[in-house]
């Protein structure tokens, strides 16, 4: 029962490739928009925070549709990607990683946001007062004071994304080795007559994944409130 | 020398205050609502008066007819505040190097050593300020407003928050700091501390500045 095949292994490190990619590259945009929300308001911020939202909202299904009208080798964004940089999203790995990276954006900007707003300001403004220019105070202050939040925001976002199905296959199908994640071989294997076991495999790994991605998140939260009094 | 004339409202209350000081340590008094923490905000840069000119020596700080805005990290001004605002994820020791790291000088042990055995804080470098009792804390606070190498050193009563002992405590410093020759806006609602501080005394009361002067005018 518990022996993994080669084409379940290829299935796993693709998801976890997926997911640490669609994190990493999330996560600059995710502090970015964090940031911008937790301290500015402007003109469109509702509607920005609704966007952001949307994925955590709509059938997946639509977001993995709109994702291949634009970023399909025909969308608008996609042609001109491939044409300008060659970059190719669509029926690539690539593509299950923007496709994952979008659908747990709304997961990985809240905790970030959240802990942003926890932040004294007057902090930062003892920081100004020694010298600091703002992107000083921004990186020595707000930055590592908010640290447990974008952590605990990017083990969410990475529980999510590798948990991701509707908006990948629906954007890059469902291709062993290129875009079979453990999802979409879940969902290929108890399609086939004698899968199941096989399937149960991919399930048990699925919850260790996803249970450790919550204890960390956990600990993270934990570690925040101990940072910010100071201990 | 320190020249500043402002004004700015704030929801209901309006500041407009005007003084001129020589002196090596300036009284700010007033009873809490005089507008004290507003104004030396706006001395620090943190807040913008509505109108108004500050000058510091002979560099414009503020001036609102010409558009003269110097931003707080480029005044070089420094800032005890009344609850002394340690970076809580830093130890002392990153904490008193701060000001110096931001503006990229040269690491000066020596100077350290002086600041730290002046404030009798050499001991608890490696500490965290969670870790530190209140009167700890306003020292290094001190010290680490100290080190950024002001010009100026502003302070807003930074015993307010410790009780009689620890005031007994921190005052011998005060007046050290005061005999090392570095200017000081001091702001305070005690009459007594600053008769033992203050060279000039500036008093505000609802945000109008009535009396200018020596430490005579408190009585």
């Amino acid at each position: 029962m518990f022996e993994i095949s080669p084409a379940e292994w290829t299935a796993i490190l693709l998801s976890l490739r997926v997911a640490i990619i669609a994190t990493l590259v999330a996560t600059p945009f995710g502090i970015a928009l964090a940031w911008l929300l937790a301290r500015y308001n402007f003109w469109g911020k509702s509607v920005l925070d609704a966007l952001i939202h949307l994925p955590l909202v709509l059938p997946p299904v639509a977001t993995g549709y709109l994702l291949l009208l634009s970023f399909g080798r025909r969308g608008l964004v996609g042609a001109w990607l491939a044409d300008n940089f060659g970059i190719v999203f669509a029926f690539r790995w690539t593509g299950a990683a923007l496709a994952c990276g979008i659908m747990s954006f709304p997961l990985l900007v809240r905790p970030i946001r959240l802990s942003i707003e926890a932040i004294d300001r007057r902090l930062e403004q003892a920081s100004s007062t020694l010298g600091a220019a703002p992107w000083q105070v921004f990186a020595t202050v707000t930055l590592p004071l908010a640290l447990p939040g974008v952590l605990a925001g990017m083990v969410l976002g990475f529980a999510k994304a590798i948990g991701e199905f509707g908006a990948t296959i629906t954007f890059v199908s469902n291709i062993p080795g290129e875009t079979q994640t453990i999802s979409s071989a879940i969902y290929s294997l108890i399609q086939t007559p004698d899968g199941d076991a096989a399937a149960g495999r991919l399930v048990l790994i699925s919850i260790v994944i996803a249970m450790g991605a919550l204890i960390a998140s956990e600990w993270f939260a934990r570690r925040a409130t101990k940072r910010l009094h100071g201990n | 020398m320190l020249r500043v004339d402002v004004t700015k409202q704030l929801g209901e209350f309006s500041l407009e205050a005007k003084f001129e000081s020589q002196g090596r340590v300036t009284g700010l008094f007033g009873a809490s609502g005089a507008g004290k923490t507003s104004l030396i905000n706006m001395i620090a840069g943190l807040l913008r008066p509505d109108r108004g000119i500050i000058a510091l020596d002979d560099e414009t700080l503020d001036d609102t007819s010409n558009g003269v805005h110097v931003p707080p990290h480029r005044r070089r001004i420094g800032y005890v505040f009344q609850d002394a605002r340690l970076f809580p994820h830093f130890n002392v020791r990153q904490n008193l190097d701060y000001g110096r790291r931001m503006n990229r000088l040269a690491e000066d042990s020596a100077q350290r050593a002086r600041i730290t055995d002046l404030l009798d804080i050499a001991h608890l470098l490696d500490r965290r300020p969670g870790q530190l009792s209140g009167g700890e804390r306003q020292r290094v606070a001190l010290g680490r407003a100290l080190l950024s190498r002001p010009r100026l050193l502003l302070m807003d009563e930074p015993l307010g928050s410790l009780d009689e002992s620890r005031k007994e405590e921190i005052l011998p410093y005060l007046v050290r700091l005061r005999d090392e020759g570095i200017p000081m806006v001091y702001v305070s609602h005690d009459a007594a501390e600053l008769r033992q501080l203050a060279t000039q005394i500036v008093m505000l009361k609802r945000g109008r500045v009535t009396a200018l002067g020596g430490v005579k005018v408190l009585t």
